[in-house]
């Protein structure tokens, strides 16, 4: 490892703007002639749209124009579509209804846009938007799971009777029912996993901009993956082609999965920004954030588990209903099937498992992926499960786990998943060392003697990262390959771009991925740029989300890396006159083994573009691409141990201490991968404690604003004890697994095992606000 | 229409706003220093603070008028040259930010923190002071370790002075 190589904790180079406030977001991009749009959105959560009279807004100061859903239609601009097949139990395919940009006809849910005002100013599309009037036909509706599925309840899409979108299965149906008739002991278990937003603390935004001449589109966008956003618009959404539309993704303030899809706001500027002739901004508000970013979780599940008389783990059944919204969104039936089922092994051997999981529309904003996407509620409805064996058991938690973990790699799961490699019992080890798992039960007598409730939870997680295989996800329905690209320019001096399919929006990419630049040819990272997030520079990319930027994008960079080696050792043998088999790299230098004979990097790469004395029939230049396609999912791992005192009087928590012993494999830089765990521990502290996105039975967001919905804050978290065990993933080329979702993953279960353990039952949902903990204490 | 004259990071500004105006659109909008952001419409995030005649305040709840006459300083502003300021590279060293975007407003008011605090910081104050920024990257356990970190910098940088 060199300084800045692999395994170096190197300050970020991209920080220095962002502490200097010199980001460049996308609502900080002005362009000539620019006009801003505002959306009239529905204030109901199903309702016919009888008519919209913009006659009024149509002469107020500024207004460029008044644009409707009908309009949007009929110059056939596509629905928006869900890119990933999903196949009922009964063969027949998930039923999708129809989603315009703007809602011609029928809204169904709150914020639903139905028109669009283009004005000069912000201030002036504004007011012109509360003076379209747009008349409405109310319609109950379903706002919730149980309400949807209701007999009788109010239909939301004509191709999806009883408002279901799938009812799939997977698993051995008949060896489970035969495993649960030999069980000594069945547990059981019915859990919610709760409605949550993710909240980048970017709004979302979008400039569009039409060059008329060239008849092109270019769009500014705050994504995650920029040219999935510019194929899904020109092969589905008729925009424009590829080559009339480029996208970029400039700086992004955090995605959390959020800002993967493609939303009706940009189309809705792409479409505008031709018909007004001027480039059209829109930046969403929070308030419109929460109504139309897509939410995560929302489920409602029955699991039960067999064990044998030796509390080995025999079979696990679950049945899961997943509210998908009103409308399917780019991968959503992908979360609740493919993220969220294939995990539910965890890092147990269980020999039979059988899962159902119907997905229903409601009257709610989009439900699809948010960090960790259906990971997160396969690890907690898993740990909750055992956390409640272990106690109906009378055995102790982390033992049950550890009696059961998988110790035999490649394992093979009965849902779908080999898990390459793994040492579960190492960082259920580092994990109860670093608590004193050993100490709880003094320190719990302690508290209790100082009227304290005092409670420790385990959590035992797992996850399928690197997302995936192109092969693999193509077989079970997925809409496009997942592979990533990268491309190595060395520049005639020596200097090196490195252009990536990856889109960082947090993530530190512009140091890692340099790093690996740095351990390899010996550059330092200054001399390194990453170049990503435009179409126009960067050849194609599927983007970032599922913890795949190292494990795919980095290995990708490294294969064509490998490229540029085999190149310039071939001009650096030919100007030492040796023989290539004897050239190495060290340090940035080309040498020849046994001699004091070498050349510097630069040197090659100005003899590559000068081209004077190449080897014969030798191109000239130095840079190289690469396309990685992995041959497996990672599976990073791990144990995450909370310890906490509960106020009875008060239902309030505090946390006494946090431990996390992730597996990541290798880690590139051990710094920007503890910031990783610190994030997701927080959303996933979040989702257990805090957050949780309310609709009244009219549909209503109860918890549209900061001031209902209660994200984290600094003085709700503690601070977190981090450890680390290794196996290196032997499916890349850097032994990497993928650290981007794992804190979210495993959080939430560690707290409320932490919670009903101080409490001493298990009668408890998210978010486990004082409030509940105080009824779940005192009846 | 309204003329605001204040001067921001050191220079005299006038500009001709609409009276609704926000500080924080005079700012970005009308000034270009688009370091200060908007990350919510309930003045609950903090990704807007600056310092108004040396006090941290969400831009977003003050009117661009009710800062006339005002010394504002942004993130734009607090930096010397290429020096940067004790905060500003805490947070750089101690992987206190991620996304960037809830930074800006982060270190604002973590330097309002420090300079009412002096040396007495420790780790729950900062994190009950910081109860006005929220940042959903980080999990704020870097952001504390920057703030105390800069702690010490800006008392040792003052007992200099």
């Amino acid at each position: 490892m060199g300084v800045e190589g692999i395994g170096a904790s190197v300050v970020r180079k991209e920080d220095r703007r962002f502490i200097t406030g010199k980001g460049r977001y996308v609502d900080d991009i002005k362009l000539q002639g620019m006009t801003h749009a505002q959306f009239v959105r529905s204030p109901h959560a199903h309702a016919k749209v009888k008519s919209i009279d913009s006659s009024a807004a149509m002469k107020m100061p500024g207004v460029v124009g008044v644009l409707t859903g009908k309009q949007i239609v009929d110059d056939k601009i596509g629905n928006l579509i869900c890119g990933w097949a999903i196949t009922s139990k009964d063969g027949t395919p998930m039923k999708m209804g129809a989603w315009p940009a703007m809602a011609p006809e029928t809204v169904r849910f709150v914020g639903q846009a139905v028109a669009v005002v283009i004005a000069e100013t912000k201030n002036q599309a504004r007011d012109a938007a509360d003076a379209v009037i747009v008349n409405y036909e109310e319609l109950p509706a379903a706002a919730d799971i149980r309400a949807a599925i209701k007999p009788g309840a109010p239909q939301l899409h004509p191709e999806a009777p009883g408002n279901v979108i799938y009812d799939w299965t997977l698993g051995d149906e008949a060896a489970v029912k035969d495993a649960f008739g030999k069980a000594a002991n069945v547990v059981s278990l019915e859990l919610t996993n709760n409605r949550l937003v993710p909240n980048a603390m970017e709004p979302r935004a979008a400039i569009a901009e039409y060059n008329e001449a060239e008849e092109h589109f270019t769009l500014y966008t705050t994504s995650q993956n920029p040219h999935v956003a510019r194929l899904v618009l020109s092969a589905f959404y008729n925009i424009a082609q590829e080559h009339k539309l480029r996208v970029i993704a400039p700086d992004v303030g955090g995605g959390f999965g959020s800002k993967i899809y493609i939303y009706p706001e940009e189309m809705v500027a792409l479409w505008a920004s031709k018909k007004v002739r001027r480039p059209v901004k829109w930046t969403g508000d929070r308030t419109e954030a929460f109504l139309t970013d897509a939410h995560g979780r929302d489920h409602i599940s029955k699991a039960e588990m067999a064990f044998d008389k030796d509390n080995k783990i025999l079979a696990l059944r679950v049945k899961t209903h997943a509210n998908l919204g009103a409308y399917m969104s780019l991968f959503s039936s992908a979360v609740p099937t493919y993220l969220y089922a294939t995990l539910l092994s965890g890092q147990y051997n269980i020999p039979a498992i059988f899962a159902e999981i119907i997905t229903v529309y409601t009257n709610t904003a989009p439900v699809d992926a948010y960090r960790g996407a259906g990971r997160p509620e396969a690890s907690y409805l898993l740990e909750r499960l055992m956390e409640t064996a272990a106690r109906q058991l009378k055995v102790d938690p982390a033992e049950l786990r550890r009696k059961n973990f998988i110790t035999q790699f490649p394992h093979q799961t009965p849902v779908i998943f080999a898990y390459d490699v793994g040492d579960f019992g190492a960082s259920l080890d580092a994990a109860m060392k670093a608590i004193d798992y050993a100490g709880f039960a003094a320190r719990k007598a302690k508290a209790k003697s100082e009227g304290k409730l005092r409670g420790i939870g385990v959590s035992c997680y797992i996850e399928a990262c690197g997302i995936a295989p192109s092969k693999a996800v193509g077989s079970l329905g997925a809409g496009v390959g997942l592979w990533e690209s990268a491309e190595v320019r060395v520049n005639p001096v020596g200097t090196i771009e490195v252009l990536t399919g990856s889109h960082s929006h947090g993530q530190g990419h512009e140091t890692t991925f340099a790093q690996l630049i740095a351990e390899r040819l010996g550059v330092p990272i200054s001399q390194v740029q990453i170049v990503h997030g435009d179409t126009d520079k960067v050849q194609f990319g599927m983007g970032t989300y599922g913890s795949r930027s190292l494990a795919v994008g980095g290995s990708a960079i490294v294969k064509a890396m490998e490229k540029v080696e085999a190149k310039a050792k071939k001009i650096a043998s030919h100007l030492l006159e040796a023989s290539e088999g004897d050239i190495v790299i060290e340090n940035g230098e080309f040498k020849v083994t046994g001699t004091d004979k070498s050349i510097a990097l630069p040197m090659v790469a100005l003899a590559a573009y000068t081209a004077h004395n190449l080897p014969d029939g030798m191109e000239p230049g130095l840079k190289e691409t690469a396309f990685y396609d992995p041959t497996n999912f990672t599976f990073p791992a791990g144990s995450y141990i909370c310890e906490l005192e509960v106020d009875s009087g008060t239902g309030k928590t505090s946390f006494v201490n946090f431990v996390a012993a992730d597996d990541f494999g290798r880690l590139i830089n051990p710094m920007i991968v503890e910031g990783q765990v610190h994030g997701g521990l927080a959303q996933g502290i979040g989702q257990a404690l805090l957050e949780g996105a309310i609709y009244d039975s009219s549909g209503q967001l109860v918890t549209a604003s900061f001031m209902d919905y209660t994200m984290p804050r600094a003085d709700d978290l503690p601070s977190f004890k981090l450890s680390h065990t290794t196996t290196l993933c032997p499916g890349n080329p850097l032994g990497v697994k993928g650290c981007g979702e794992a804190g979210a993953i495993g959080a939430s279960a560690a707290v409320i095992n932490a919670i009903t353990d101080a409490i001493g039952h298990n009668k408890l949902e998210m978010p486990a606000t004082p409030d509940r903990v105080w009824h779940a204490i005192h009846g | 229409m309204s003329t605001v004259k204040l001067t921001v990071n050191g220079k005299a500004v006038s500009a001709e706003v609409e009276d609704r105006t926000l500080l924080v659109n005079l700012l970005r909008d009308h000034l270009n220093l688009t370091g200060t952001h908007v990350g919510c419409d309930t003045s609950q995030c903090g990704a807007c603070v600056v310092h108004i005649d040396g006090r941290a305040v969400k831009s977003c709840t003050v009117l661009a008028g009710q800062a006339s006459g005002s010394n504002v300083i942004t993130i734009e502003g607090i930096s010397k040259g290429d020096e940067l300021h004790p905060m500003q590279a805490a947070f750089r060293d101690n992987h206190g930010l991620q996304c960037g975007y809830c930074t800006p407003g982060m270190i604002m008011s973590a330097i309002d923190i420090v300079n009412r605090y002096g040396g007495n910081l420790d780790e729950d104050t900062v994190r009950q002071e910081l109860e006005g920024n929220i940042c959903r990257c980080t999990g704020y356990h870097n952001i504390v370790k920057s703030v105390l970190d800069a702690a010490g910098r800006m008392n040792v940088a003052q007992a200099a002075e």
